[in-house]
């Protein structure tokens, strides 16, 4: 058997790390694209598509990630495709991101004082226009910091894709493992990985976080 | 294809789905009552004069919160006994748990004392109290009123990301649901079913602790 030296073990996770960057970055940009269309829906003042959104919410807010992604596996093959992990584990954790960044958009812009949007009325502004050109700035503003906060989640959230199969950092991991038989330093190394990704993160939503509620209180 | 779904052949196998379900529901309330607990204390340090082990414990949150689930879960069932440190599956899963919560529930009860105005303390010095019972009758209780909600849905989270202790062998619901679908090769049924118990389970979860906050707190949630 081929021998480990703790350069290999590094680099191997190295390696695998840029699976799990790759997968947030899928995930979250592909559940931003899923959310605006919907956010717009929730917005409007029909109450069917309103109730057919708070169950979305519902389903995957109250529901296992894991089970979510073993859904998404097994569903996709229902229909004949063959289904990769990648494809699975992408689908399932855009889904689940769309359901979370539609919460914190729909209360952001809910936070708004509802006289803006009779201000823009006044104005003769269209719906379009007052989305656009005034509500959506302010409440971007104070969905930033919620949403890199989230980002955390989402990057956490990869770690259990390595559950179906799919090579990411908990993957490699687990694989350098059974090959080495030091878990304490490859776990160790793997924590490590997403403390140095999630940290930076959680650090700057929280630095958000007071910048804008501090812009609040004058 | 879709229309060969087969949900009836999973009659057989209720008694497995129950079982597993029966043991989530444990693991989930005693890491519950657990992780808040642990959260308390936690909380009281945190708010309490920077010293080493508040530091201590700030570190251990941070880590915490920055981790998968599953990674720690793995550390602790496959990494710790090369320190000597031997635990059951049953076991790791409920000290992963324990360890989680404690730590989000560390900053959610701290974010409630830290809004707590200071002439709440400077009134139980003033009427002769200690240190720790100012913290428990006086700024603990307005505290966890205000941060209820956020720390059930943290509870429920937990709950849900308990589903991954499957993967170290310990029988839950989804240990369960692996068992049936490697044996009848029903998998979507399977976890379909599954996904719906727990679904059934964090919505029972809320209204449940929900009903305890306005028995403590009054009517407001």
């Amino acid at each position: 058997m081929a021998t480990f030296t703790d350069w290999d073990i590094v680099r191997n996770l190295l390696l695998a790390l840029r699976w799990t960057v790759l997968l947030s970055l899928t995930a979250f940009c592909g559940g931003t694209l899923v959310t605006l269309p919907l956010l717009l829906v929730r917005l409007s003042r029909r109450r069917w598509p309103q109730r057919l959104l708070r169950a979305y919410i519902e389903l995957f807010q109250g529901t296992p990630l894991l089970m979510q992604l073993f859904l998404a596996f097994f569903g996709v093959a229902l229909f004949g495709i063959d289904v990769s992990p990648w494809t699975a584990a992408s689908l399932a954790l855009t889904l689940y991101t769309s359901a979370f960044l539609l919460d914190i958009g729909y209360g952001s812009v809910r936070a708004l004082p509802k006289g803006q949007w009779e201000a823009a009325r006044c104005l003769g502004l269209s719906f379009g226009q007052t989305l656009y050109r005034v509500v959506a700035p302010q409440a971007l503003r104070i969905a930033i910091a919620p949403t890199v906060g989230f980002a955390v989640q989402v990057i956490k959230g990869t770690a259990l894709a390595s559950i179906i199969g799919f090579v990411e950092l908990t993957k490699a991991g687990t694989i350098l493992n059974n090959v080495t038989l030091q878990p304490f330093k490859v776990f160790g190394l793997v924590a490590l990985g997403y403390f140095l990704l999630c940290y930076p993160l959680s650090r700057y939503s929280q630095y958000l976080e007071r910048k804008f509620n501090a812009a609040d209180h004058h | 294809m879709i229309g060969s779904l087969n949900f009836s052949a999973l009659w057989p196998w209720w008694p497995d789905l129950v079982a597993g379900l029966w043991v989530t529901v444990k693991l989930t309330v005693l890491a519950t009552v657990g992780g808040v607990a642990l959260g308390i204390v936690g909380a009281a340090l945190r708010s309490g004069k920077p010293g080493w082990a508040s530091r201590l414990w700030g570190i251990y949150v941070e880590l915490i919160r920055n981790t998968p689930f599953v990674v720690q879960l793995f550390f602790i069932v496959f990494g710790l006994p090369h320190l000597g440190v031997r635990m059951t599956a049953g076991e790791a899963a409920l000290v992963a748990m324990l360890i989680n919560l404690g730590a989000y529930s560390t900053e959610i009860i701290r974010a409630g004392i830290q809004v707590t105005p200071k002439g709440q303390w400077e009134a139980g010095r003033v009427l002769g109290l200690s240190r720790s019972q100012i913290f428990f009758r006086v700024v603990l209780p307005p505290s966890l009123k205000r941060i209820y909600p956020a720390l059930v849905s943290q509870c429920i989270i937990v709950m849900l990301g308990s589903s991954v202790v499957s993967q170290v062998s310990y029988e839950e619901l989804t240990f369960a649901a692996g068992l049936i679908q490697s044996r009848t090769f029903l998998s979507f049924e399977v976890y379909f079913v599954t996904t719906a118990l727990y679904l059934a389970l964090s919505i029972a979860m809320r209204q449940c602790l929900l009903a305890i906050g306005r028995k403590w707190f009054g009517e407001q949630y």
